[in-house]
């Protein structure tokens, strides 16, 4: 089917969209949360498994502590109550990734309920509510083999894996948000970006999108302005920053062009696909699974101490907000400057370099300058280039101290990001030294004093203007590596003009 | 020497201890009773001969090394096959598990190798522990050595069997319902169920989480409390195991065994009263009222007025959580697994897998629960039994603050013939009547033997509060030594 979608602007001249992000979390505990099996990533298939997370019969599920300390911390950073009491669930349906066919969850007695995250979309602040932060365990993978589709339908042969079942996952649910308009896939972008920096400054997980270990699900409607929210869908397997986005504007044009046509918006699961940038229909929540929750009865109630939740509050880190805020007056920073250091994902490089001794301009030049340059000619990471906040710290140093120049530290820099050492070494190595040894630069002067007597008679009669002309040769000589104005005053010097 | 199978496991124990006999003489006299008579009795699916033996040599082994060795060491143990047991078929009476041999121990089996007992083998059950007869085995009926044309109680039929027919001194039982007071009962045996949580449940194969508790069966009271002693307390793997030490069970037993009475308060329920019971049924349990009277008690009458909604609060309680316990029984990853041919889907596979290996009476309560938990049902069923729980539990906290103690008849009926009740599962269910209560509130129960009725036995059921389990076995005792133990005909 072949549709042509309406252009974007046209689509936010007439409609008001709302959206709203799932992000499951994978924790980084030490172990699973039910059991003690391992949880790092990779391993043979089925290795990393016990009675408990392969849901033999007897087994029982022990509450990982360390998984509900990790989510208070979550819930607290993004300004949510803590319950006082609340209980485990479980999720009943049947699926082969899943052990036991329930998914030990929680439902209407969420850990964490009603935050906020503050954002920063084109400078300006925008807070997302926070229905609720709760805990669960994360399913098996399976591998459907022989259909067309990869899908469990058609498939001659399904394979399980189940090292990942049983890992502690968070989820964490925004409130509906509205009235973001054309910005509604920035704001996406934005919230998942910011959520990830408070995890990633909590330290309760390693936040990386492409393993899965922080996934999203985009919810996205459209209604005429004045009218109630349209219905809503909900698009998985959104795996990146750029995807977030991609999903939200592909879906308000999707939605858009079927009410344009007087169509309506089927309640639906739908697929974002990373190649094409769009959705397509998964399970109709139509006919929806009746998950039949009910409160978890072979786990106690978990009742955190007020006492100790105050204690986890205190210790929380600055949150990436404030800190930027903190960082960008200490670097004497505008909002646009700051904004494109955000924007390069140099904040915490720069913060380094400048803790390895480095002045904020120049970290700021070096990353925002040289180093990404490369990194968007050969499309990788800024904070993979290669180049460490020590080595560009290093770098400069070399600079400050009159070793090298602006033209040869830029030569060495490649050399960092090629892998061949650290600035001194590559220094040495490929010999690039700013010549200031006079008697050296006095022994090549006098050479091309010498092999150019013509010039040299000139000079002396006081055509100073011809200097340039050795200047060259002695910079010839000394292969770039002399002070071109040293070079020239001694020539002066030495011919007495 | 005496046949040692005729002994309790006291006697037998400190025989061993004596050096009299061997925990391998012990093992052997009682694997070659189970050979002689279980073709009749049916008490087990799976006789662990050669485990057994070699658990009974270890035993010999460590005593001959000087180790000390526990109250109960080298007496043979039977284990209800509802719990897992390592390289040994587990099938909680299921063909859905036929041929499981699970990978790891049960924390109550792990305990009872600890204490040096001898485990014989696995007994007969109703499948997922769902029935008051052991008829719902996929393996056949169990029998009653009283009388083998009739039930031994169920689920754990099999358990109690064995011990009435003497091919075991010990047993291992669960009881969610009544599972192993109510064959205790009609088998003229002690059954008791501990406080919820007083026994781990880890490696107990669900049947209703929040009521399934794991607890001793044997033929004398005091033998009861030195199983409870060693299979009991706090279990890190169950999180619903109290973190607390077992009740003085062994203590209470010894004293109640004074035949003293003094001073106990004991209440009678008096929505019980004829309600159901058959007056032969009624007439044993007055007469152990009046006998617990002159031993010193002290007996009132009580009002529990919302025992009479248990049973109908149970049957939503115990289903729902079965209906998802029971999910993962789906043949992917262990058991039966049927249709497998490389045509049929996944879910084809598992919708055969689970047709072909549950029987009626699980399936019924799979359907019920499933419909109990659906959404929109969830309130008016689920959740207004569990608001029925929090009213019975009300009651028994009453009861308490007036007596030390609740008695009633175990079960309604004596041993019943086979047949008897299965075309009408609310018949069967009418069996836990006066045990059911006990499981919604989580305190704990015992059955002890009181008399007879129509030459069967009945059984005396002693309530106590939560964590005060040495109580009934006092009591339960005290009524021991009145009574005397009940010996079945010979087989
Ligand atoms: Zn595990």
């Amino acid at each position: 089917m072949t549709t042509t979608l309406p252009a974007y602007d046209e689509v936010v001249a007439r409609y008001e969209p709302v959206i709203g992000l799932e992000t499951h979390v994978e924790l980084g505990t030490n172990t699973k949360m039910f059991c003690g099996c391992p949880t790092d990533f990779g391993g043979e298939p089925n290795t990393r498994v016990c009675p408990v997370c392969l849901g033999l019969p007897g087994s029982l599920p022990v509450a990982n502590s360390a998984a509900i300390e990790a989510t208070i911390r979550i819930g607290l950073a993004l300004n949510c109550s803590i319950a006082q009491w609340c209980r485990f669930a479980r999720k009943n349906y049947f699926y082969p990734d899943m052990p036991k066919n329930f998914q030990i969850s929680q439902y209407d007695e969420p850990l964490c309920v009603d935050g906020y995250l503050d954002v920063e979309v084109n400078g300006e602040t925008v807070r997302i509510g926070i229905e609720r932060v709760h805990l669960e365990e994360d399913t098996g993978k399976t591998l459907h083999v022989g259909g067309a589709t990869g899908r469990i339908h058609g498939a001659t042969e399904s394979l399980v894996d189940y090292n990942r079942a049983g890992i502690p996952l968070v989820e964490i649910v925004t409130k509906p948000i509205p009235g973001t308009a054309a910005l509604a896939p920035d704001v996406a972008r934005a919230y998942v970006t910011e959520l990830r920096d408070v995890l990633r400054s909590l330290g309760v997980s390693d936040v990386r999108m492409e393993e899965g270990s922080l996934r999203c699900d985009v919810n996205t409607s459209l209604n005429l302005p004045g009218e109630e929210w349209g219905t809503r869908t909900e698009t998985k397997n959104v795996n990146s920053l750029r995807s977030v986005e991609r999903a939200v504007r592909s879906e308000m044009l999707r939605q858009a062009s079927v009410l344009d046509a007087g169509g309506r918006i089927t309640q639906e699961t739908r697929h974002f696909h990373e190649d094409t940038g769009d959705t397509t229909p998964g399970r109709s929540k139509e006919t929806a699974t009746d998950y039949r929750y009910f409160p978890e009865p072979d786990l106690v109630p978990l009742a955190p101490d007020p006492a100790w939740v105050a204690e986890l509050k205190a210790a929380l880190p600055e949150l990436p907000r404030l800190h930027r805020r903190r960082l960008q007056q200490a670097w004497g920073l505008s909002d646009l400057d700051m904004q494109s250091v955000l924007n390069a994902g140099a904040v915490e490089l720069i913060e380094a370099t400048v803790a390895a001794g480095a002045t904020p301009a120049a970290a700021r030049k070096w990353w925002l300058g040289e180093l990404s340059r490369r990194a968007n000619e050969t499309g990788v990471e800024l904070a993979d280039i290669g180049a460490t906040p020590a080595q560009v710290a290093e770098l400069q140093g070399l600079v400050d101290a009159g070793k090298l120049n602006d033209k040869m530290a830029r030569t060495v820099l490649e050399g960092v990001v090629a892998g061949e050492g650290s600035p001194t070494e590559i220094m040495t190595n490929r010999g690039l030294e700013v010549v200031s040894d006079t008697g050296a630069l006095t022994a090549a002067v006098d050479e091309a004093i010498a092999a150019n007597p013509a010039i040299a008679d000139k000079i002396r009669s006081g055509k100073v203007a011809a200097a340039g002309a050795l200047v060259g040769a002695v910079m010839k000589t000394t292969r770039g590596q002399a002070d071109a104005k040293t070079v020239r005053d001694l020539i002066l010097e030495r011919l007495g003009a | 020497m005496t046949d040692v199978t005729a002994m309790t496991a006291t006697q037998i124990a400190g025989l061993v201890a004596a050096g009299e006999t061997s925990a391998v003489e012990v093992t052997q006299a009682h694997l070659d009773r189970i050979a002689a008579v279980d073709e009749q009795v049916r008490a087990f699916l799976h006789v662990d001969t050669e485990g057994a033996l070699a658990a009974a040599r270890d035993v010999d082994a460590r005593r001959a090394a000087g180790e000390e060795l526990g109250p109960l060491a080298g007496v043979p143990v039977a284990v209800k096959d509802v719990l897992t047991t390592r390289g040994v078929p587990t099938t909680v009476g299921s063909k859905i598990l036929e041929g499981w041999r699970p990978p790891y121990d049960s924390t109550i089996v792990q305990r009872l190798r600890a204490a040096g007992t001898v485990m014989l083998g696995k007994t007969n059950m109703d499948e997922f522990a769902m029935g008051s007869s052991t008829e719902y085995s996929a393996y056949g009926a169990t029998r009653n050595p009283w009388d083998t044309d009739r039930i031994p109680g169920g689920s754990g039929g099999g358990s109690a069997a064995a011990l009435a027919a003497y091919e075991a001194p010990l047993a291992i039982g669960s009881d969610t319902g009544g599972s192993i007071r109510q064959p205790g009962a009609v088998t003229g045996t002690v059954g008791a169920k501990p406080t919820y949580g007083g026994t781990s449940r880890y490696g107990l194969v669900a049947f209703s989480s929040s009521l399934d508790t794991p607890g001793p069966c044997a033929r004398t009271v005091l033998d009861a409390a030195l199983l409870h002693a060693a299979i009991g307390g706090h279990d890190p793997r169950d999180s619903t195991s109290i973190p607390a030490p077992v009740p003085d069970v062994v203590a209470a037993a010894k004293l109640g065994a004074t035949g003293d009475l003094g001073g106990v308060r004991l209440g009678i329920v008096t929505e019980f009263g004829g309600e159901g019971a058959e007056p032969g049924v009624m007439a044993a349990f007055n007469e152990a009222v009046d006998t617990l009277t002159k031993l010193g008690a002290e007996i009132v009458e009580i009002s529990c007025p919302h025992f009479q909604y248990a049973l109908p609060a149970y049957y939503l309680i115990a289903p729902s959580e079965c209906s998802s316990n029971l999910a993962r029984f789906d043949g992917v990853r262990f058991g039966l697994r049927v249709g497998d041919d490389g045509n049929r889907s996944l879910e084809e596979v598992m919708s055969l897998t689970r047709e072909a290996g549950f029987g009626p009476e699980v399936k019924r309560r799979i359907m019920l629960g499933t419909y109990a938990l659906s959404s929109g049902y969830y309130d008016a069923y689920y959740g207004q039994a569990q608001k029925v729980r929090t009213l019975i539990t009300r009651d028994f906290t009453a009861a308490f603050e007036r007596v030390d103690a609740l008695i009633s008849p175990t079960t309604p009926f004596v041993a019943f013939p086979l047949g008897a009740r299965t075309s009408d599962p609310y018949q069967m269910y009418l069996a836990d009547l006066f045990t059911i209560p006990t499981n919604l509130y989580g305190g704990p129960g015992i059955s002890v033997p009181c008399g007879l009725s129509e030459g069967l036995p009945v059984g005396l059921q002693v309530m106590a509060p939560t964590m005060a389990d040495d109580r009934m076995y006092r009591v339960a005792a005290a009524l021991e030594s009145a009574v005397g133990t009940l010996t079945p005909p010979a087989l």
